[in-house]
């Protein structure tokens, strides 16, 4: 019986992706739990408990590493999306565009809501 | 002797209905996780970005969390995130090829279903219990 051996062809970007696309799910779930907790902790919720809660340190590195993490995760499952579903080449790729630009003024919002002021 | 290739009847089944629960959990996983890339993360931020803004702009997003209607659309897109969340961690468990079986997969995806529902209605009544 012959026995094959898979090539893997491609720049292995792929399974990287699939880890990456994880372990960002892995992030984004903590930092999930660490506001759930803190929305229930200052219930009822009140304009300087909301404002104290964004001012702490921690809280604004979690939360800008949580959209970081979201960008890449995002990324990965939009273009399995629209890979799946848009077959031509100009308009898949105008449309991968669209999503990369999307997520990065996501990002940068993001930045200028948390030290903007 | 390449000949025009044949058409092919096509069916697309698009009752999720029809599907087993595994089936159904990746279908909402992929459609809750587009919602949540466009509009419910741009809306989140928008929120964000106006109550953390000043007092005005947090009470006047507190007046319409009264309304019915944003309780609603909060409600759903609580159920999506959660939804996401629950779908995805089973995902991490299949990957680590636990409960790859498929009874025990099934009644994975029965669990996820249910805790999406749970977490919305704690999401509700996080919402009333504010006020």
């Amino acid at each position: 019986m012959k026995r094959y051996t898979k090539h893997p062809v491609g720049a292995h970007y792929g399974t990287r992706q699939w880890l990456l696309q994880r372990l960002t799910a892995v992030v984004m779930a903590g930092y999930t739990l660490f506001i759930v907790l803190a929305l229930v902790m200052h219930r009822p919720l009140n304009y300087p408990a909301w404002k104290s809660i964004f001012s702490e340190m921690w809280f604004q590195v979690g939360t800008m590493l949580f959209v970081m993490a979201l960008l890449y995760h995002a990324w990965v499952g939009m273009r399995d999306i629209l890979m799946d579903y848009l077959r031509d080449t100009t308009v898949r790729l105008t449309a991968q565009f669209a999503v990369a630009f999307v997520l990065l003024f996501y990002l940068v919002w993001t930045a200028a809501i948390l030290w903007g002021r | 002797m390449s000949a025009a290739p044949k058409t092919r009847p096509k069916y697309y089944d698009l009752n999720l209905a029809h599907l087993p629960p595994p089936g159904l959990v990746s279908i909402l996983h992929r459609i809750s996780g587009a919602a949540l890339f466009f509009p419910l993360l741009p809306i989140a931020l928008y929120i964000l970005h106006v109550t953390l803004g000043s007092q005005e702009g947090y009470d006047r997003w507190a007046a319409l969390f009264h309304r019915p209607g944003v309780k609603l659309i909060v409600i759903l897109a609580a159920w999506g995130y959660a939804h996401h969340f629950f779908a995805g961690l089973r995902y991490l468990l299949l990957d680590l090829h636990i409960g790859i079986e498929k009874v025990p997969a099934r009644t994975s995806a029965v669990i996820v279903l249910v805790l999406g529902v749970v977490s919305a209605l704690f999401v509700a009544w996080y919402m009333w219990s504010i006020q």
